[in-house]
């Protein structure tokens, strides 16, 4: 579905050039659900605009369902770590903000708009005004928006990066079951262990400066994921731990003892 | 019950709300009439209060007239700031070779003190109601372009982004985004704006005018009518106020989010 054929980035910085990508290749299958992880500054919101559309690799290619990414792509939506509400629009027009601008079908896409906010548990909250939302609601809304157009591909920027840990689980089990219902193809950004392991089929660590990709782990444990006790607390655990040591650097000593 | 406290509560808050200003104001006029009586201040100097309404009421119609004239002046001279002054901003706002070549032009004419203008503007357009409108517009202009090209300048880079993902065009990433979102700006700038407006009209009667209460102030200067004098400088004060919180009323019913978000 998604495929980044030695794709680099080269940024042109205050002090010169920056390498943010280097030399990766990944391919994401359709209806798969990937995380990438990787410590701030290893350009995984750099590969994700650039799937999005919204930045161009300075070299290799980058294709979605067979074709290369040039412009922003109606059946690809992007989901921000912030909500990025208007502030001015209702929950309802702020879940119809893309069907207006893509010009989509208004009568059926309310219909559905309703739906997704029943969905997320926003029902009854339609009209009202984001600033009247919690953190945890605005992001609801944020991703019944992303929903609305009824993408192929759901593009992730930490989105749940902004709120507490139980709002965070809460939203994490809730797009689970949403995948459930509907299919799509999902890139996740996270710097949570945690949230890559409960929710990824496929989790890309990616090593900072430049950004290379350093190993691809498979998370096969079974659905829907919780991060309390179960089953396979055991199984979380352990790939929790490879996740760690890779995103460590190898010797911990120095810069945690002070 | 809580909802009888509650509007209970709203009464008492329109109380506080309308019932202190009114209270500062006659505290004011009382300290003034003390003082006149206390230091016995001769009428021309300083006219007590009551001169001051008796002023008002002998001349009423005539002094209704000359407010009207003012007040009209004001919000034509206004009006065409808005007009010209958002647009102009916009153009700022868009363009970076725009912005370099007009902002400095705008910094210099408005570092002119205006009063060095308004003469000027008699010879230029003689003693009707344009040459005020001119001085209203003047001193309008600069800060409504200001606030709305900072306002326009001003939208979050998440919105920006979030509208680029729509692949929008210029246009919609204008209407559906930027601009809304620079309305509280706006507003900040026509807010300014309208409390120079008026002082923008005193200034023009003040070098020439027929007409306006800016001209009756220099007429009751001449022939030493202090208290007419006075009548008229609160007449450009409830102007002012009236149009102030006009604007501020329309605010609150048209920018209801904003309140919240700044």
């Amino acid at each position: 579905m998604i495929k980044l054929t030695h794709v680099s980035h080269v940024f042109a910085g205050r002090q010169g050039e920056v390498h943010a990508l280097d030399d990766i290749t990944l391919e994401v299958r359709r209806n798969e659900l990937v995380t990438l992880v990787g410590r701030s500054g290893c350009g995984k919101s750099t590969m994700l605009r650039m799937v999005a559309g919204l930045l161009r690799p300075s070299s290799g290619t980058v294709t979605v369902a067979g074709e290369p990414v040039g412009k922003p792509r109606q059946d690809v939506s992007f989901m921000f770590q912030r909500a990025a509400l208007l502030p001015w629009r209702t929950v309802l027009d702020n879940v119809l903000l893309p069907v207006e601008i893509l010009r989509l079908d208004r009568a059926a896409k309310r219909r559905r708009a309703h739906e997704l906010l029943e969905l997320v548990g926003l029902a009854g909250f339609e009209k009202r005004l984001p600033h009247e939302l919690s953190g945890g609601m605005q992001q609801r809304a944020s991703l019944c928006r992303s929903l609305i157009q009824d993408p192929l591909v759901l593009l992730m920027d930490e989105p749940f990066s902004a709120l507490d840990a139980l709002t965070r689980e809460e939203l994490s089990i809730e797009l689970q079951r949403i995948r459930m219902e509907q299919e799509m193809t999902i890139i996740f950004v996270t710097h949570s262990i945690e949230e890559a392991v409960l929710l990824a089929d496929r989790v890309a660590v990616l090593s900072p400066r430049p950004g290379r990709l350093r190993k691809i782990v498979d998370v096969d444990i079974p659905r829907p994921r919780t991060l309390g006790r179960n089953a396979y607390a055991d199984r979380v655990a352990e790939v929790s731990a490879e996740l760690h040591e890779l995103l460590m650097p190898a010797p911990i000593a120095s810069e945690g003892a002070v | 019950m809580t909802a009888a406290r509650r509007s209970g509560s709203r009464v008492a808050r329109r109380l506080v709300d309308w019932g202190l200003p009114v209270l500062g104001l006659a505290a004011l006029v009382a300290l003034w009439w003390l003082a006149t009586i206390v230091f016995s201040i001769e009428k021309f100097l300083v006219p007590a209060p009551d001169d001051v309404v008796e002023a008002f009421i002998g001349q009423a119609g005539f002094l209704m007239e000359q407010t009207w004239v003012t007040l009209l002046e004001t919000v034509q001279g206004f009006a065409v700031a808005v007009v010209v002054g958002i647009p102009t901003a916009m153009a700022i706002a868009s363009s970076r070779l725009l912005e370099k070549m007009i902002y400095p032009l705008l910094l210099a004419v408005n570092a002119v003190p205006k009063i060095a203008i308004a003469p000027i503007l008699v010879v230029w357009m003689g003693f009707g109601p344009v040459p005020k409108i001119v001085m209203v517009f003047l001193l309008c202009f600069f800060p409504i372009v200001i606030s709305t090209a900072t306002g326009l300048k001003s939208t979050p880079a998440e919105l920006t982004e979030l509208v680029r993902s729509y692949d929008a065009s210029r246009l919609q990433v204008f209407f559906k985004v930027r601009f809304p979102y620079a309305l509280p700006q706006v507003m900040v700038g026509l807010k300014t704006a309208i409390s120079l407006a008026v002082i923008g009209a005193v200034i023009a009667e003040f070098v020439g005018a027929d007409a306006g209460l800016g001209f009756v102030i220099v007429q009751s200067g001449a022939s030493a009518d202090t208290p007419l004098a006075f009548a008229a400088m609160a007449l450009l004060g409830v102007i002012s106020i009236v149009l102030f919180y006009g604007l501020n009323a329309l605010e609150k019913v048209i920018l209801p989010w904003a309140e919240e978000n700044r």
